[in-house]
């Protein structure tokens, strides 16, 4: 295991995994985002109090669970960092925190779009928009935070303390619209209970989610492989493999 | 045909909030992945004509 772990950190090993991978991802990716497209804005029928409002969910709800997965893996790995001092952890925490925080802003973004012909109003102070609110601004801290840090080693321990300290907005929002009165609906997709929506609804909604956590992985590893390749060192071997 | 093309641009009445939800992830998407996707491109360049 120790051995896996510390052979992904090695930029050769790392770069010829994610180039093996990106074709895949990338044909996931466009199968999932098309399928997820087509169904959410035409197969799927209007809603009968909504009606053709809702399909901003196809947008919204996914862009809402990636602000709040991304974070879980920022967690994760600032964990990781700490513990075992993976110097991949790192990185993936440093690089997933500009990813994050575009979902988070989208989500906002969408949210309020969906909010205006709904309730009645782009932006209220409810428990869910404001705990949403305060996660785009722990993005925006952390990412500052880590731009700040001169050295790279004892940058990469301080943010991911911030980082841990920060993840206790995770669970307020998850649960927001369980324990206060909001105006934003409960979740439509439950683990552990039949979904609140018909299947012909659902499914593209799970493609879009399946869609955007491909991207997610895309974009990562083209922003990982360009820090470990071109930033930490000039090496040769980039030139016999292209 | 072009009633139903409209019809669906109009989506019910709600066509300006949809279109502009839409509008604003494919905006994010293609950014996020075109700014990192440029730069890796500019470096390949630059080491393959290095000497």
């Amino acid at each position: 295991m120790w051995h896996l772990f510390n052979s992904l950190v090695s930029p050769k090993k790392f770069f010829g995994l994610s180039n093996r991978l990106l074709p895949w991802l990338s044909a996931l990716f466009v199968l999932t985002f098309s399928y997820g497209m087509l169904g959410g804005l035409v197969l799927a029928p209007a809603d009968y109090l909504q009606g053709d409002g809702f399909r901003i969910i196809y947008v919204h709800a996914p862009c809402a669970f990636l602000s709040l997965f991304i974070y879980a893996v920022m967690a994760t790995a600032a964990v990781a960092g700490i513990v075992w001092r993976i110097k991949l952890a790192f990185l993936v925490m440093r690089h997933s925190a500009p990813i994050g925080a575009g979902f988070t802003l989208l989500a906002l973004v969408t949210g309020s779009l969906w909010g205006k012909p709904m309730w009645g109003t782009w932006w209220i102070w409810d428990a869910r928009l404001t705990s949403e609110l305060i996660l785009l601004f722990l993005y925006i801290g952390i990412m500052l935070f880590q731009s700040a840090m001169s050295q790279k080693q004892v940058g990469g321990r301080a943010t991911a303390i911030l980082v841990l300290v920060g993840f206790v907005d995770i669970p307020i929002i998850h649960y927001s619209v369980y324990w206060w009165n909001t105006l934003h609906q409960g979740s439509t997709l439950k683990v552990f209970a039949p979904s609140a929506i018909d299947s012909s609804m659902l499914y593209p909604l799970l493609a879009m989610i399946v869609a955007f956590l491909t991207y997610y992985a895309i974009v990562l590893f083209l922003r990982m492989s360009y820090e470990l390749t071109a930033l930490d060192a000039n090496h040769h071997w980039i030139r016999e493999t292209r | 045909m072009t009633k139903i093309l409209m019809d669906f641009l109009n989506m019910g009445g709600y066509g300006f909030y949809v279109w502009s939800a839409y509008g604003c992830m494919f905006a994010f998407l293609l950014s996020q992945w075109f700014l990192p996707w440029r730069r890796w491109q500019k470096y390949l360049r630059e080491q393959k004509n290095k000497p």
